[in-house]
């Protein structure tokens, strides 16, 4: 099966005063229609900008480089103007800030209904009264006057809907969500994730939800990518990767993740801090932090490889069982 | 709404009266006393001097003087004028027309010149084209408007020929000659107001651009020039409007220099005219007439806001 959308070898580089900085190096991942695929990692490690990328979204001083297929067409190649009407058609994308992310000045059902007179060529009143019929799909209650609503007349949970139903308006093949929930109140965000995840069921759409959270990890995605400066650390179905985790960075944010049971004791966390992307280290870009580092490991950069069926790990000394055994 | 509109023509009363009060004092610091002017060759006279004064009423005191003059204005008499004996709510309708088609003209001109360049400008933020419209503004703010009228003169009357250098026609007598006597001075007042229009309209949008709702627009895969007319210049407007509203209150009033130069009879040249003769009465009257232009003009600015906003109109 063709997947939804398939990167590959994705790098990113910002030109900034006549210096090129690499912030994405040979990133690659997929999503199949109908799964969500998470991509974490922390801030600055290159998840939102790879999402952007996707989209074709980022400002006009970065250079893409490597593929990224949407359903099996190449996007790099495409011109401008192709890529843009793929944006809210084929591909849409969701935000951190939902307050900030619609127009204050136009009505929320105006905002749905643009993608749909855009896309599939509906005249004013019927693109609304499709606006209308998503604005409900979302679970807005009472869609018909909410629609007639500006941003400010509606709380952060319901913009955050009013986000999804223009994303999914033109049921797009492929949703990224960036930090959808992050902003929100803690009921709202599982009322949030849990839309996606029905919206998701009923249109196929395949999702990419970029987060730092690793409890939405568990509860909402398929397949996991971990990123650390700029690259993929390990990919795995979310259930492989909770329980067998073969990247030390992700053991590390397991570990730092708050869990039950641990009420009342000290979080554990990872010593040190994220590589400066102007210099970053020769081999493993984990390397300076890592509690099992051999020599191996700065003199050069680790593969992605296969260490079990659909589990890849960039690292040196996976599988990290004999490892982690040592350290025990 | 209804109450809000309300409280906002509340402001405008006491604003008025304290204008009323600027207005009638600082005039009365002005040196050069009226009934020597008007005496003329009799100025020597000491009786005639006082019979001017006593008709005139400035041989009262000056709290009475403005007692009597603002309540004949209450009733929307603003007096004669010493000099020429005309009403001075007649001269005032009189050249109102004239600078508000002046005004009007040359507000044209400058929201067609500023919005588009300064439009321009924070699209290609830090590109030659922005370079250049910054420097056309910054030309427009910084050439006195009385150097670039004598220099259009200079071009299109002395040596062109294509435009009257001075006078005025009507608008309702003759279009053409009226647009062809008033559209240089129009387009000398409408440079300056072109050039601030544009470093608002640039700076509005450059932070409009900026915002997350324009990435969301793009992300829906909308035309960058639908993300740059509608969906930034609408918020960006906002703070535009309301300074345009004021720009014109300014192009109303503040003609004096431009009208002298191209002697258009409109309101610049008459109060000019009146402060030389110290013809008080038509002084307070237009100084009155145009703060109350400005106090409307700062209301429709007020409710154009509300109009175009629309976390203010739900409110």
């Amino acid at each position: 099966m063709t997947p939804a959308l398939e990167v590959v070898g994705l790098t990113l580089d910002f030109r900034q005063d006549g210096r090129a900085l690499r912030v994405l190096d040979g990133v690659s991942f997929r999503v199949d229609a109908g799964r969500t695929l998470a991509i974490v990692g922390e801030s600055g490690c290159g998840k939102s900008v790879a999402s952007l990328a996707v989209m074709g979204l980022l400002p006009e001083n970065a250079t893409v480089g490597g593929a990224i297929r949407l359903a099996g067409r190449e996007l790099t190649s495409l011109s401008r103007e192709e890529r843009r009407m793929l944006r809210g058609a084929e591909m849409a994308m969701i935000f951190q800030e939902p307050m900030t992310s619609l127009n204050p000045a136009f009505t929320a059902g105006e905002q749905v209904a643009e993608a749909l007179r855009l896309h599939q060529g509906l005249d004013r009143a019927a693109a609304f009264a499709e606006a209308i019929r998503m604005l409900d799909r979302v679970r807005i209650p009472d869609a018909a006057r909410r629609a007639r609503q500006y941003p400010h007349q509606l709380s952060g949970g319901m913009r955050q809907r009013v986000m999804i139903a223009m994303a999914l308006a033109c049921r797009p093949k492929l949703l990224i969500a960036d930090e959808p929930t992050t902003a929100l109140d803690v009921t709202v965000q599982a009322q949030i994730l849990a839309l996606l995840d029905e919206m998701k069921r009923e249109t196929g759409t395949a999702v990419i939800l970029v987060t730092h959270d690793l409890g939405v990890v568990a509860d909402h995605a398929d397949e996991v990518a971990v990123m650390y400066a700029g690259r993929i650390a390990e990919q795995a179905a979310a259930a492989t990767l909770f329980a067998r985790p073969e990247h030390p960075y992700t053991a590390g944010l397991l570990g730092a993740a708050p869990g039950e049971g641990e009420r009342g004791e000290r979080l554990a966390s990872i010593e040190g801090t994220v590589p400066d992307l102007r210099a970053p280290p020769r081999g493993c870009r984990f390397a300076p932090r890592c509690p099992f580092v051999i020599s191996g490991c700065i003199a050069e950069p680790p593969p992605l490889a296969e260490v079990a069926p659909g589990h890849l790990s960039a690292c040196w000394r996976a599988p990290l069982d004999t490892v982690l055994g040592q350290a025990a | 709404m209804g109450i809000w509109l309300l409280r906002r023509v509340g402001q405008v009363i006491p604003t008025l009266l304290i204008l009323s009060i600027l207005i009638f004092g600082l005039q009365q610091l002005m040196p050069g006393d009226p009934a020597v002017i008007l005496a003329g060759e009799e100025r020597g006279d000491p009786a005639v001097l006082a019979q001017i004064r006593a008709e005139l009423g400035l041989d009262r005191p000056v709290h009475e003087q403005y007692v009597i003059w603002m309540s004949k204005v209450l009733t929307g008499d603003f007096g004669f004028s010493w000099r020429i004996r005309v009403p001075v709510s007649e001269l005032i309708l009189a050249k109102l027309p004239v600078t508000f088609q002046l005004a009007s003209m040359a507000f044209v001109i400058a929201i067609l010149i500023g919005v588009p360049l300064g439009i321009l400008s924070a699209v290609r933020k830090d590109t030659p084209a922005d370079w250049a419209a910054n420097g056309v503004a910054l030309f427009g703010i910084s050439t006195p408007n009385f150097w670039l009228g004598i220099m259009m003169i200079l071009l299109f009357s002395v040596e062109l020929g294509w435009l009257p250098p001075s006078g005025y026609v009507p608008l309702f007598e003759d279009p053409a000659q009226s647009l062809a006597t008033t559209i240089m001075p129009a387009f000398v007042l409408g440079t300056g107001v072109a050039s601030v229009l544009m470093r608002h309209t640039r700076a509005a949008m450059l932070t409009a651009l900026s915002q997350d709702y324009v990435r969301t627009a793009r992300a829906k895969g909308l035309r960058e020039r639908v993300v740059v007319w509608k969906h930034a210049l609408r918020n960006a407007l906002i703070p535009v409007v309301t300074l345009g509203a004021i720009e014109f209150g300014r192009l109303l009033a503040g003609a004096v220099l431009t009208e002298q130069i191209f002697t258009i009879p409109g309101f610049g040249k008459l109060i000019v005219d009146a402060v030389f003769n110290r013809d008080y009465p038509v002084v307070q009257g237009v100084v009155l007439a145009t703060a109350l232009i400005f106090v409307v003009l700062s209301l429709i600015a007020d409710l154009l806001y509300m109009a175009i906003n629309p976390r203010l109109r739900n409110a």
